[in-house]
């Protein structure tokens, strides 16, 4: 039997390549986070832990820091919010103008940041309301929405109708069905689309910087001091934050492996 | 996982038959009415920009509500280069990606499926780069490729380049850093269809002799069109609004800007107003057409 493949060796050395130049900018970052040089950290000039430990002596960077923070929890929880009860809606119910909604969720997926980033501030402009925190958090709930119907959607077309059935055979009401069947089995795909949600708006610059006034947040403070150079504490914070994506995300991985391992699944 | 969000939409399954209620709108009311007032109304407050006229004063920044569609004439026409560049760009980006991110996906989703947990962590890799700061990764390729960077010296030493020559600020940097940034957007949608693929159509494909690059392009190709469209979808439209790659700060120069350049400048700086809004206004409705032909040419509506 001759099944179809790209050559036994080649498919892995060439996912390996690949990965190590997903890498490299991943590395050259976290590797001059230890560089014992001043701001424009541009050329290795030895290993030092100072910008780790005093990463807020830079204090437009801290307060940028914590601005990004809370904007990334707060636009989060509205936007999962949201998006979790719309996601129940377009999988459970069938109803008239069910396509309408979609395609209203597919089109800020499809705006180019730049459209939907110039058309809030000229819509804030227009009104008279003032660019700040209150702007930037707007702003980023209407990109996460999408991302956050979707995953949620993907989790609710898992979920067996059945088990609501059940519950509802043994005489709970619609609430306690909700919040003791449905509600825990949704979780995975919520705490997913949260992250999600976080990391898009944490990371986000475009939309940002046409509606943030003259409020920082960590990316904006990036692009700003981009033209004289970034200093070591910027790579700091982007370090530390990654180091802690990336464990959260295997550690929860395994647990999962381990879980159906036990289930014998 | 949360790289479900970038798979292809699925049919929605059995329990989708319940009658419409009250419920439904209670649930999806508020999100509705959400996008009507930040996301329509902006689009429609952008329109409303771009054909307003400058204020009598003349005065920076000051335009009054008016009916001037000259606007978006004058940005065509002012901005074609910067249009031009912008679709050219995301075209060769995107196909660069999908070429990158192809046979990758097709290692994790089909040559690792034996092995479910490493399968997940390399899924995990590959979204890796998001949990870093995009701005930090695109500026550590600009010091990675400058100018007296270890890698052009190598490639001068080695005559690949000439001694004067220079990679940072040229057309080939953007769109080298832009194929970067994008390549999760396009290797996630590729590895959920391809994580599906059965591979007993591809021994039924063989047993019908049909030849290794014939199952490929007969059976592999068409089942994994629909990873393909959401995939190229997902990093054109982001990469053709790109505009920190291209700006002279980052990868580009003077000489590489882009759409999204053009309407940072006059909204930001310049205080244009309706020239930015034209523009932008402009660049979303070539953005709708191109994937409206797109969909319907490729045949995946539930795409959407």
């Amino acid at each position: 039997m001759r099944r179809f493949t790209f050559g036994k060796l080649a498919l892995p050395i060439y996912s390996l390549l690949a990965f190590a130049f997903l890498m490299v900018p991943i590395f050259y970052t976290i590797l001059f986070s230890f560089n014992d040089a001043p701001a424009p950290n541009t050329t290795w000039k030895g290993f030092t832990l100072s910008h780790w430990l005093g990463v807020c002596t830079n204090e437009t960077l801290c307060t940028a820091l914590t601005n990004s923070v809370v904007i990334g929890v707060v636009s989060t929880l509205i936007a999962t919010i949201l998006g979790t009860a719309m996601a129940i809606a377009l999988v459970r119910y069938s109803f008239k103008g069910r396509g309408a909604a979609s395609l209203s969720l597919f089109l800020p997926m499809a705006t180019p940041e730049v459209v939907l980033g110039a058309g809030l501030a000229a819509f804030f402009f227009n009104i008279g309301f003032q660019a700040g925190m209150l702007t930037i958090i707007i702003a980023h709930v209407v990109f996460c929405l999408s991302f956050v119907v979707v995953t949620v959607k993907a989790r609710v077309q898992t979920l067996d109708p059945v088990l609501e059935e059940a519950g509802r055979d043994l005489y709970a009401n619609p609430r306690q069905v909700f919040w003791k069947i449905t509600f825990p089995l949704l979780l995975p795909g919520i705490m997913a689309a949260a992250l999600l949600s976080f990391a898009l708006s944490f990371d986000d610059f475009i939309i940002t910087y046409f509606n943030s006034g003259a409020v920082d947040t960590f990316p904006k403070y990036i692009y700003v001091v981009s033209r004289r150079g970034v200093p070591a504490e910027a790579n700091v914070i982007a370090s530390a934050v990654f180091l802690l994506a990336i464990v959260s995300v295997v550690a929860s991985q395994l647990v999962s492996a381990l879980k159906r391992k036990r289930l014998g699944l | 996982m949360a790289f479900a969000a970038f798979g292809p939409s699925q049919p929605v399954v059995a329990g989708a038959g319940k009658k419409s209620s009250p419920i439904v709108l209670a649930l999806l009311l508020p999100g509705i009415i959400y996008l009507g007032l930040f996301f329509l109304t902006p689009l429609i407050s952008l329109i409303i920009t771009a054909v307003e006229v400058p204020d009598a004063s003349g005065a920076i920044g000051a335009y009054n509500y008016g009916f001037d569609i000259s606007n978006f004439g004058y940005v065509a026409t002012h901005y074609f280069q910067q249009i031009l560049r912008s679709f050219l760009y995301a075209t060769i980006a995107t196909v660069l990606a999908l070429l990158i991110s192809y046979p990758l996906a097709y290692f994790i989703g089909v040559r690792m499926r034996r092995f479910a947990v490493l399968q997940r962590i390399l899924v995990t890799l590959v979204i890796a780069p998001f949990f870093i700061s995009f701005l930090l990764r695109t500026l550590a390729w600009k010091q990675l490729l400058a100018d007296n960077s270890w890698a052009i010296e190598t490639l001068k030493a080695l005559h690949l380049m000439g001694a004067n020559d220079y990679f940072i600020g040229t057309p080939g940097s953007v769109i080298f850093g832009l194929t970067y940034n994008f390549i999760p957007f396009m290797t996630l949608p590729l590895y959920t269809t391809l994580e599906r693929l059965d591979l007993r159509l591809l021994e039924a494909g063989s047993d019908l002799y049909a030849n290794s690059r014939h199952v490929f392009t007969r059976v592999t190709l068409p089942i994994t069109l629909p990873g393909i469209i959401s995939g190229t979808l997902l990093t054109f439209i982001p990469i053709s609004g790109d505009y920190v790659n291209a700006s002279a700060n980052y990868l580009g120069s003077s000489k590489t800007s882009m759409i999204g350049n053009m309407v940072e400048a006059d909204f930001l700086q310049n205080l244009q107003y309706p020239s930015a809004a034209a523009l932008s206004v402009l660049f979303m409705a070539v953005i709708l057409v191109l994937v409206w032909v797109y969909v319907k040419k490729s045949g995946t509506e539930d795409l959407l």
